[in-house]
């Protein structure tokens, strides 16, 4: 087990971990604002991995290059659910959200599985098979370009919430939601805005996940879990800290795979997320709940 | 006791006991297939109180549940396949690994402050840690599962939970009654109104004095004790264990859709929330066949639709709607 | 679930009559004519199993057909367990209420132990098409039978095939790694390769077994692992959106074993692989029970599949729908000689099974006193233009097997 086997996983990891993050950040910007536990985060990555799979195979588009109209198509998507769905269940108990998730997941999982059968999907890209040799380092094209993309989109999202007004009336309503609603923001449709922006998230990192996975009915359980991990591990309200989430685990889960036998790196991931909850339970980055 | 019953206004005391007639002489009338539907109703009505009373009552979102019901099994399972110990005594250790874990969780929980989503998020964790490490575990019989061996001559011993589905089906019902029982008595204790305080405002419990972590822990206590035993049951029902299907939060999603649908912190929720959605289940699949609907999966996407109809048009659950249209009152809503 | 009644039932229970009196001399006479054995087949097409049980009921849909046209009489009852043991065993008490007499599945090791507490109880034969647990017929059931190797019968035949490999190609192997999925089926593999292996007289070591998860998104790490040792011979047991991810790791790191040997599982042969990998999903090797390209009831078969399921190709799924034909041909079988389809004197039958032309390449079918058929011996199959191959033994292959690999490179 020499060093550049050590640093390459990690790289692995931390390229992979960049994509699971992206996914996570729809997680994090949906629960932070809206405060609705999206318990069908993994379906939606899947249905948007499906849709660029679809794109790819009807029009040859590149996976990379259809997140943006997959996370465009998935805002209008989010915005629509938001308004029509869950507006009702804003401020209600988390278990009457979680179910009407978890129903939504359920049809949803079952709906590709009746479109598309069981079989996974896969897309065969010029550049599926090729590395970049760095020295003794192997980095898969495919992972380096879904990190970008990851960055990018992660990137377009941090300056609208930093440099818009629009962004800003959002991070006011997750802040303090009495106080923007009596300085006149229309709370309904900043909340709607953001689960559209959430779920964009999704759709982005379900096209660019399309590289590196395959697209099947069944990904999204341990997706939703994923994300969830993430979240918490980065910390909540902050889409830095999905990000860095997303690398942690990503490392964490590559480096118990290589020193410890690889079906149990899962467990590494849970209890960390024990150790977070318990300790540190704002995550790395988050302030004090 | 006396007290509980006479609570209850004479058209329910009525019903209560005309169900429960019906309930006890309906294998006589029930074909195979009835009566296993009903192993599983009662099942899911004794394992969806159990969770009923950490998440109605003392307000704690479990979504780990399927952790006490697994480890029940897998305790009673290893006694009786390595050891020879039967299900009768077994359940007592089961009972009592299930409850150490319990206090696990809560203690981490509740010692410091995990609440809501975040508590939900807690018990997944430990769900799903045991589930990966019960899968690389040889003596559980790891990822390949733990098999009780068939013996037809043994096919006598109730005790051991051996034999047909009619020995499942009342123990199922004395259970599903037992537990209903026992949750109508502490929601009318002094635990119950703590827990009442605790799950309504914490902070306001703590000023009046109580014990909010005692509190909480006792019903994290009871819940896994309770849902450890339905485990036990199961295990010796279907002969077999996996930690896949044993751990997974799919089964943890499935104990806790009863008594949400059913009516959270009510003592019949649970029940009627089994009645519900176990039948619902199966009569979706005698549906979709005879409309030759020969999709995969087309049952599933209508029994996701009912959750969404169901939670969205009635979020208290059936049952509060369905004693108001009936006029029954019960024990204590 | 749909209860699906196979088409024109009465105009094929006319033609098996016809047939059954041309074909064979029927043995008994005075029993129920004409009447058609109900057969329930329990498969997982939707939930995790999907992919597999999807794949057995295309098998299931074309049996009876072909049945009929070697004199049985069948009538199917197909039911989707959703690959949730509940569901199997309230369905498959359903059906027992509903008439059915036998019962076929169900890939899924917990649903078919679900079953078996049913079928048991009620004295109804059930004939597992296919499932990896080898405990499955040491649990005492007296109504079970398995017409699918266990793990350790597919290990030490799988070993045995590879060390012919070896002879037959001139390969110089000196070290091989056991890559393993950890689910039920692998963890199988993985106790049958920690006890057979050390006595095979394999003349490589193994250097090290790594089981993986078989959920996880991400094999790079698992292959970097296998890499770091880089062994002649990488001996796999995956299921098929492992392998892609597997094979592409490989390609994507530039580790070119020598071979990659199944020594006995799915995976390597299922169509996304050929369509993920193209000409990289070439020269693998997997070493399982096959249909027998050069039997006559497998060429029956691979016609009257064909022609129902243009979108996809009977040498890529013949495994599946081989066994799941088999275990409706053992229960057809056992109805005629039984001459009743009353439950004992079936299983009985059923117990006596024993079959000379069948499916699957190997001898007779017939079950041991455990309801084990320890008969079923495995071929070496191999991935060429991206088709599955036979290429051992020679007297059912056609090719010969081709090793080392060619390298990665050369085929994008």
């Amino acid at each position: 087990m020499n060093l550049a086997i050590v640093v390459n996983v990690v790289i692995q990891g931390v390229l992979t971990g960049l994509v699971y993050g992206l996914m996570a950040l729809g997680l994090s910007v949906i629960f932070g604002v809206v405060r609705v536990i999206n318990f069908a985060h993994g379906e939606f990555a899947v249905v948007a991995m499906y849709a660029a799979y679809v794109l790819f195979v009807t029009l040859g588009f590149d996976p990379i290059l259809s997140l943006f109209p997959v996370a465009a198509a998935f805002f209008l998507i989010g915005y629509a659910l938001h308004a029509l769905l869950i507006n009702r269940f804003i401020g209600r108990s988390e278990h009457e959200q979680f179910i009407l998730l978890v129903g939504l997941a359920i049809v949803i999982v079952n709906g590709l599985l009746m479109i598309f059968g069981p079989d996974a999907r896969p897309t065969n890209l010029p550049y599926s098979f090729d590395s970049y040799l760095v020295g003794p380092l192997f980095v898969d094209k495919a992972r380096v370009y879904a990190a970008v993309g990851a960055l990018v989109v992660a990137a377009a999202l941090f300056a609208f919430f930093r440099y818009t007004t629009t962004g800003t009336a959002i991070r006011a309503c997750a802040d303090n939601r009495t106080g923007a609603a009596v300085v006149g923001l229309n709370i309904k449709r900043l909340y709607a805005l953001t689960f559209g922006l959430g779920l964009a998230c999704v759709g982005a990192a379900g096209a660019l996940l399309v590289p590196i996975a395959d697209a099947s009915p069944l990904l999204s359980q341990q997706f939703t879990l994923l994300a969830f991990i993430i979240v918490i591990v980065g910390g909540l309200g902050s889409m830095a800290g999905a990000l860095i989430g997303g690398v942690v685990i990503g490392i964490s889960e590559a480096l118990a795979s290589l020193f410890m036998a690889p079906s149990i790196k899962s467990m590494f991931s849970f209890a960390l997320l024990v150790a977070v909850l318990v300790l540190r339970p704002q995550g790395l980055m988050g302030r004090r709940i | 006791m006396t007290d509980l019953w006479s609570s209850i206004p004479q058209r329910g005391r009525v019903t209560l006991l005309v169900l429960i007639a019906l309930l006890l002489a309906a294998p006589m009338a029930l074909d195979r297939y009835l009566i296993s539907i009903f192993v599983l109703i009662f099942y899911y009505a004794y394992v969806g109180q159990a969770w009923n009373l950490l998440m109605g009552f003392a307000g704690q979102l479990s979504l780990g549940h399927a952790l006490y019901a697994g480890l029940g099994g897998y305790v009673a399972a290893l006694l009786w396949f390595y050891f020879g110990i039967g299900p009768w005594l077994g359940v007592f250790a089961a009972v009592a690994v299930a409850a150490m874990f319990g206090a696990a969780v809560g203690w981490l929980g509740f010692r410091f402050g995990i609440e809501g989503v975040y508590f939900a998020l807690l018990t997944i964790a430990f769900a799903e840690f045991t589930r990966i490490a019960f899968d690389n575990m040889p003596f559980t019989g790891g990822a390949g599962g733990l098999f009780l061996l068939y013996d037809a001559q043994r096919s006598h011993e109730w005790w051991n939970l051996r034999g047909g589905p009619l020995l499942f089906y009342y123990i199922g019902l004395v259970l599903a009654a037992a537990a209903a029982v026992l949750t109508a008595w502490l929601a009318r204790s002094r635990i119950g109104f703590q827990w009442l305080a605790v799950r309504e405002d914490q902070q306001a419990a703590l000023a009046l004095g109580i014990d909010a972590f005692r509190v909480k822990m006792i019903a994290m206590l009871i819940s896994s004790s309770m849902t450890a035993i339905g485990g036990v049951l199961l295990t010796f029902y279907y002969n077999n264990l996996f930690p896949t299907q044993a751990f997974d939060i799919g089964r943890s999603i499935e104990i806790i859709l009863a008594p949400i649908i059913g009516g959270l912190g009510t003592i019949f929720g649970p029940i009627v929330g089994a009645f519900i959605l176990t039948p619902l289940g199966e009569g979706l699949i005698a549906l979709t066949g005879s409309l030759g609907i020969d999709a995969p999966g087309a049952k599933a996407v209508f029994y996701g639709l009912t959750l969404m109809v169901i939670i969205t048009l009635r979020p208290d659950g059936v049952w509060p709607w369905l004693k108001r249209l009936l006029a029954l009152t019960e024990v204590k809503s | 679930m749909t209860r699906i009644r196979t088409q024109s039932n009465r105009r094929h229970v006319l033609a098996g009559a016809a047939a059954t009196a041309a074909t064979l001399a029927a043995p008994a006479i005075g029993r129920a004519q004409g009447a058609a054995l109900k057969i329930a087949v329990v498969l997982p097409r939707s939930g995790y199993l999907a992919p597999a049980g999807q794949s057995c009921h295309r098998g299931a849909l074309i049996a009876p057909k072909v049945l009929a046209d070697y004199g049985y009489k069948v009538e199917l009852v197909h039911i989707d367990c959703e690959s949730n043991a509940d569901i199997a065993r309230t369905q498959t008490e359903r059906a027992l209420d509903d008439g059915v007499q036998a019962i076929v599945g169900a890939f899924d090791s917990a649903s078919t132990l679900a079953m078996a507490q049913v079928c048991e109880q009620r004295q109804v034969p059930l004939i597992v098409n296919i499932a990896a647990a080898p405990q499955l017929t040491e649990q005492g059931y007296k109504f079970l039978v398995r017409n699918f190797p266990t793990g350790g019968m597919l290990v030490s035949n799988g070993l045995r095939l590879i060390k012919s490999l070896l002879d037959v190609t001139k390969l110089d192997a000196k070290t091989a790694v056991f890559l393993h999925a950890n689910d039920t089926f692998g963890t199988a593999q993985r106790a049958a390769m920690d006890h057979l292996f050390p006595n095979a007289g394999l003349p490589f070591t193994l250097l090290d077994s790594i089981p993986y998860d078989p959920k996880a998104q991400d094999l790079s790490v698992e292959v970097t692992k296998v890499r770091a040792l880089n062994p002649d011979l990488l001996l796999v047991v995956t299921r098929a959106t492992d392998a892609i991810k597997l094979v592409r790791d490989m390609v994507r790191q530039r580790f070119e074993p020598k071979g990659i040997i199944s020594p006995g599982s799915p995976g390597l042969y299922d169509e996304e692989f050929y369509q993920a990998l193209g000409p990289l999903s070439d020269y693998v090797l997997y070493n399982l029970p096959w249909a027998n390209p050069k039997a006559q009831m497998t060429q029956a078969l691979e016609a009257a599949y064909t022609p129902a399921n243009p979108t996809f190709r009977f040498a890529v799924e013949c495994f599946n729908v081989g066994f799941t034909f088999e275990a409706l041909l053992v229960a057809a079988a056992a109805y005629r000689t039984a001459g009743t389809a009353s439950g004992v004197e079936l299983m009985k039958a059923v117990r006596e099974t024993k079959i000379a032309n069948h499916v699957m390449i190997g001898p007779p079918l017939q079950f041991d006193d455990k309801g084990q058929n320890v008969g079923i011996p495995s071929a070496a199959v191999q991935n060429r233009n991206r088709t599955p191959t036979v290429t051992l033994p020679a007297e059912v292959a056609t090719a010969a097997p081709v090793l080392p690999m060619p390298g990665w490179q050369g085929r994008t």
